[in-house]
């Protein structure tokens, strides 16, 4: 069953028609996504072949959505132009919009997810690779062929990481992965994934990647205490980092005390989440959960 | 990016918020200039980002232009918590009779901004918010809204502005929202906001952080920036586009994907215990896609840092290619020749991973050394920068 995505997710791109939306819808479609449709105001009408399928160009999502029923939209549009696109798409109705594109002011993704919020549409991103439910679906841009379909669900901020992680467990595979961001502000937390996953019958246990930077994972740890009963291991990047100083990450960031990698690490050991202190030492630890519950 | 106290005062006077008059200057000289064209009791303040400069002695109230002279001979050069002094701001004397604190930011959590406000200023907040959080009313402020008279008039009964203050006081709210909003702000703080003995509400000190994201709708922010203060490595990597931070261990690290990085540089830390306490010399993220002349000049920033002795190059293959990767080695080798004598690591996994893996064992690089895991090459990494050191 997975989270939020299934291979029955119809998709569209916003931005398919640029250099980045064509180079990763043809993935895309590639890993099985079943992609309906482009939006482009300025070439609507016009049909873009893929090796798969023939994709067609919608002038707007309302007019994609008419067509296509579809329920997903993956954002790939100039940092420039993504709160428009997301707020055309909030307006067509779209329950899921996924952001890719990285360096989005935060202000204007402050006002998308406001927005989004009040019309109950979940956003994903942005600064994010999407979200993958290996063998069925897959938008964004995670290498689909890291790993297959398995019980483990993941949430990370981090795309690299994911895929790191992702590798070190593809023997066991992964009900869905979710790569919620590294910007200020995301429009799908820790906790959103944490709550679908406890209630995903497909996922036995998750793992979960912070990194420095704001209260997400220290929120999080309370959230699993009081609500997750399935086994959670963790993982923080960012002890070396120095404070005060951005590393690629715009909300990875120490700011004082608060938000090291040190006290995310404390919080989630307290809730009982084993951490590891390493990529492969964090793979090893649910290699053992799933294996003694085996 | 955190502004300088001159930088935030005209913002806020672009946008309409009451500041003293202020003059910049980097000499004793220009100081004293400043001072005479003021007139009056004048303040000297250092221009420092970061918190207690008070403490420190950065701030000195000047009778007459010798007084300030005098005061910028003192405060120029000083060291605040690691940060030299370049530049006082002369500002104007006033008469303050009581000093309030506000604030709107970004509230990650709640994904909003928040806006704090006290009628309990000048101190320290931080302080103020632990041991009397009644004291510091806290606002949600909606996005789509902003500060707008009604929420204006919300946050300074929070905080209990008498019914006297609550207009002006609301008033000078609404301008700080507008630099907030105008200048894609993340913070604008200021402390204290004053009332003089003649009844004006003042911004006497503020802090405003711009979100370098918005820098193409926001021309002017780029002359914001403090050239002078960045690293030569730091100056050097950006002019190439490169995502680097200066660190002072002696392990070089490339990697693709900031978390990635910032966990190869955890890693690479802890395999470093074993090894005298190796750490890593920097952060340098070549980003989804890179290509091999990303990779080259990515190792020609590492390998001009002395305190680099070995380099450890991380990369796993989402949408990069290790073939890129294990080219931009090979080329970056190449051409720095004999300029290249430090050993590098590389770990590659991921897309292509096997032909990037042949490209770097037909190159047979004397200085390359290929370990399959992370951890491994961490390890590894460590071990040869203790060796050199």
């Amino acid at each position: 069953m997975a989270i939020f995505l299934t291979k029955d997710s119809k998709v569209i791109v916003q931005g398919m028609t640029g250099s980045e939306g064509m180079k990763h819808t043809t993935r895309m479609l590639a890993s099985g996504t079943d992609i309906v449709g482009g939006v482009n105001p300025r070439k609507a009408g016009e049909q873009v072949e893929f090796a798969e399928r023939t994709v067609p160009v919608y002038g707007t999502v309302a007019d994609a959505v008419a067509a296509t029923g579809a329920d997903v939209s993956v954002v790939f549009v100039p940092p420039a132009f993504t709160k428009a696109a997301v707020i055309e798409a909030v307006d067509a109705g779209m329950p899921l919009v996924v952001i890719i594109t990285e360096g989005v002011p935060v202000k204007d993704t402050a006002e998308f997810f406001a927005y989004a919020q009040s019309k109950g549409t979940r956003l994903i991103g942005p600064n994010c690779p999407g979200l993958i439910t290996p063998g069925e679906s897959n938008v964004g841009i995670t290498p689909a062929n890291i790993t297959g379909p398995g019980r483990i669900g993941l949430v990370s901020k981090s795309g690299t990481l994911t895929y790191q992680m992702m590798f070190e467990l593809r023997d066991l595979g992964f009900s869905t992965c979710v790569g919620i961001g590294g910007d200020p502000v995301i429009g799908t937390t820790h906790i959103d994934c944490l709550e679908a996953f406890e209630n995903d019958p497909d996922t036995a246990a998750i793992v979960m990647i912070g990194e420095i930077g704001g209260d997400a994972e220290e929120r999080a740890a309370a959230y699993i205490k009081d609500n997750v009963t399935k086994p959670v291991v963790g993982y923080v990047a960012g002890f070396e980092a120095p404070e005060g100083k951005t590393m690629g990450h715009a909300g990875a960031i120490v700011s004082g005390s608060l938000g090291t990698a040190q006290a995310k690490k404390e919080a989630l050991e307290a809730a009982g989440v084993r951490v590891g202190k390493t990529p492969s030492e964090t793979a090893r630890l649910m290699r053992e959960i799933l294996t003694a519950n085996a | 990016m955190d502004l300088f106290e001159y930088q935030a005062r005209d913002l806020f006077e672009k946008h309409g918020v009451p500041v003293l008059p202020g003059i910049v200057a980097t000499t004793p000289a220009e100081a004293r200039a400043a001072a005479e064209k003021l007139g009056g009791v004048t303040v000297v303040k250092a221009q420092v980002k970061v918190g207690g400069r008070g403490k420190a002695g950065g701030v000195k109230v000047a009778k007459n232009p010798d007084d300030a002279q005098a005061a910028a001979e003192a405060i120029l050069g000083m060291d605040i918590k690691g940060h030299t002094v370049h530049r006082v701001m002369i500002a104007a004397g006033a008469a303050i009779a009581e000093e309030f604190y506000f604030s709107l930011l970004l509230d990650r959590a709640e994904r909003r901004y928040l806006a704090m406000c006290s009628v309990e200023g000048g101190m320290d907040i931080e302080q103020l918010a632990v041991e009397r959080p009644d004291a510091l009313a806290r606002v949600a402020v909606d996005p789509l809204v902003g500060i707008d008279e009604a929420k204006a008039a919300e946050i300074v009964a929070a905080a209990g502005f008498s019914d006297e203050l609550a207009g002006p006081v609301g008033d000078v709210l609404q301008k700080l929202w507008v630099v907030y909003r105008d200048e894609d702000a993340t913070l604008v703080e200021v402390n204290p906001l004053v009332r003089t003995e003649d009844g004006s509400i003042i911004a006497l000190d503020g802090k405003v952080t711009i979100d370098e994201n918005a820098g193409f709708r926001q021309p002017e922010h780029e002359a914001l920036e403090d050239k002078e203060a960045a690293d030569p490595l730091e100056a050097k990597a950006k002019a190439l586009d490169l995502n680097y931070v200066k660190l002072d261990g002696s392990v070089g690290i490339i990697g693709n994907g900031a978390g990635l990085v910032m966990s190869t540089l955890d890693v690479v830390a802890y395999a470093g215990e074993g090894f005298g306490g190796q750490k890593p010399a920097n952060f340098l993220d070549i980003g989804g896609g890179a290509s091999a002349a990303v990779m080259a000049n990515g190792l020609d920033v590492i390998l001009n840092d002395p305190q680099v002795k070995s380099v450890f190059v991380n990369v796993f293959g989402g949408i990069t290619s290790c073939i890129e990767v294990a080219n931009g080695i090979v080329g970056a080798l190449e051409t720095l020749g004999d300029e290249a004598s430090k050993p590098l690591v590389v770990r590659l996994d991921g897309n292509a991973v096997e032909e990037g893996r042949e490209i770097l064992a037909a190159a047979n690089h004397p200085l390359v050394t290929i370990v399959d895991t992370m951890d491994g090459a961490a390890a590894k990494a460590a071990e040869l920068a203790a060796a050199a050191a």
